[in-house]
């Protein structure tokens, strides 16, 4: 049952909730704005608002600095990548650890948890000199391997968390039919998994798409995403406001407009099912 | 009604995810401690070709004395909990506020999380440049607006700095995560506290609060995990000067810049145990769950 709410409190709340909502996104508003001005506009003193002369001028310059295309070509490969190399070795696993449980499924779901809270800098140098000692430095491939790994828990813990829901007496249901394994997987589990595997997937590709450790350390010009691509404006040449505007709005455009639809997703995901 | 059949198809089915991880966990690690007992200076000659030389503990030893050590253990500690001090209490009062109803709650809900999913790199530059700059940043506009002398926030107030740029970033986790949490409290209890005249501070205290301790510890715990390793935010903002070198960063440095991979590895060692005491906390919480 609602509670009854008198217009004039919903008024203050609503006040509230929109100016505190609108100062959190305002940075990333501001970056927006700015990549639509000129260098000299972007650092105007008061602060331009909607008063200046909108130019795409700098998405054009971002492209011809450092050939934004090839970055980005290189994000979607690695987190899309890692995100389907590490479905295709998790999917299974759920699948057996939900459905076909043993005493020790849960302790292999822990440690599995465990190893992603190993601290990358930690082993950042064997990683390395695995990566140099099979040729694997600057590679989308060995990045792909990396990532795939990191969030490999992630995977298997989050289809767990959505396998477990599917009703066994369906299954059950399905081998009194005859159905072999091969049939109850296609025919019975394959359906009803699909929308948890689908967040799965997107939330692990915006993870695997804001990695920003292994990226860094890993990727020079050949390989180098997104990440790397931005962190090269860390180093400024003259007035590159509105430039690095431009890029940071390519850069983060597609994974937000993602992010969005997956805020539901998010939650589960990232607390391992603790938090529902 | 798992079959005999079944289950080692089960194993099966298993095995790739379980030798994966086992390797990620073991190689490295394993190649980690080994260095830590040698000497291996990779620029001075040392290589792995000719052997290391076995030096004990010594990395460990020097590690911790090393006048780098204490203030990188205290920049981790401010950092880590400012951030966490931060985004608790702004997350629970963002929590309570998201969850009164309101016009246009779906979109307050996309602008408060929208900076979760801003790559690191993009926000600590954007907000290094385009609002700390000292002299063309927002808040220096601000400052001027005022009469007042602009800050130079990453090298006077670096700490802050930092702090401020990740609780932005993490704020909208704790936020989503108090906010569902909130939502399973049951409303009835609320309504007969209301009822009964209990004050909206008591309220809070006496219901809400306990209702989300669970909630608070998770996200507690989760964040410390992920903020003990912030490295993206620093690398792109102080190079870990001013105050700012974290032992993540003090550890990337020692094996990155100076190329000591022996002192580097013997403090990747003290980092996973220090990883691992928050962990053990987290695996408990996560690992009771699992048994409802």
């Amino acid at each position: 049952m609602a509670r009854a709410v008198t217009t004039r409190r919903k008024v203050i709340t609503t006040a509230a909730a929109w100016a505190v909502g609108l100062l959190i996104f305002f940075p990333i508003y501001w970056t927006i704005l700015t990549s639509f001005k000129t260098e000299a506009q972007a650092i105007n003193d008061p602060p331009l608002f909607f008063n200046f002369d909108w130019t795409l001028e700098n998405y054009t310059l971002v492209q011809q600095r450092s050939d934004y295309m090839r970055f980005l070509w290189n994000s979607v490969i690695i987190a899309g990548g890692s995100t389907l190399l590490g479905i295709i070795v998790a999917v299974p696993a759920a699948w057996s650890m939900a459905f076909v449980p043993s005493k020790r499924t849960k302790d292999i779901l822990l440690w599995m948890l465990s190893t992603k809270m190993l601290p990358a800098v930690g082993v950042l140098y064997p990683i390395s000199l695995l990566f140099v000692q099979f040729n694997l430095l600057d590679t989308r491939f060995g990045l792909i391997i990396v990532l795939m790994l990191i969030n490999l828990p992630i995977i298997v813990w989050m289809l767990y968390t959505y396998f477990k829901e599917i009703p066994v007496d369906i299954l059950e249901a399905a081998r009194m039919d005859g159905a072999g394994l091969k049939e109850e997987i296609l025919y019975v589990l394959t359906p009803m998994a699909v929308p948890g595997i689908a967040s799965t997937i997107l939330l692990n590709f915006i993870l695997a798409w804001n990695e920003a450790f292994w990226t860094l350390n890993l990727t020079a010009a050949n390989a180098g995403p997104l990440t790397a691509f931005i962190a090269s404006y860390s180093s400024p040449e003259g007035l590159f406001f509105a430039k690095l505007s431009a890029a940071s709005t390519m850069a983060i455009a597609p994974i937000l407009i993602l992010g969005w639809f997956s805020q539901k997703q998010l939650v589960r995901g990232l607390t391992f099912g603790a938090v529902k | 009604m798992a079959t005999k059949h079944s289950r080692s198809a089960a194993r099966l089915m298993m095995a790739p995810a379980v030798i994966l991880l086992l390797g990620w966990m073991l190689v490295p690690l394993t190649m980690t401690l080994y260095f830590s007992f040698k000497r291996y200076l990779p620029l001075r000659g040392d290589s792995l070709e000719n052997g290391l030389q076995w030096v004990g503990l010594e990395n460990y030893a020097r590690f911790i004395g090393s006048s780098a050590f204490w203030p990188s253990v205290q920049a981790t500690l401010v950092i880590v909990g400012g951030v966490l001090l931060i985004t608790v209490v702004f997350g629970i009062f963002l929590a309570i506020l998201l969850d009164q109803p309101f016009w246009g709650q779906g979109i307050v809900r996309l602008l408060v999380i929208a900076p979760f999913f801003v790559m690191p790199t993009v926000s600590a530059l954007v907000w290094k440049n385009m609002f700390m700059d000292p002299v063309n940043g927002i808040l220096a506009h601000l400052w001027r607006f005022f009469g007042a002398e602009p800050v130079s926030w990453l090298s006077d107030a670096s700490v802050q700095s930092i702090i401020l740029i990740v609780s932005w970033q993490w704020l909208p986790f704790a936020t989503l995560i108090l906010l569902t949490a909130i939502q399973s409290l049951d409303s009835e209890q609320l309504e007969a506290a209301e009822m009964d005249g209990a004050p909206p501070v008591k309220r809070f205290w006496f219901i809400i609060l306990p209702h989300l301790s669970r909630a608070i510890t998770i996200v507690v715990l989760i964040q410390t995990i992920f903020l003990l390793s912030i490295f993206a935010e620093i690398f792109v903002t102080t190079g870990g000067a001013f105050g700012t070198r974290t032992l993540t960063y003090l550890i990337f440095q020692r094996v990155v810049d100076s190329q000591n991979i022996g002192l580097g590895s013997a403090g990747g060692v003290y980092a996973i145990i220090l990883a691992n005491i928050v962990a053990i906390f987290l695996m408990r919480i996560v690992g009771s769950n699992l048994d409802r």
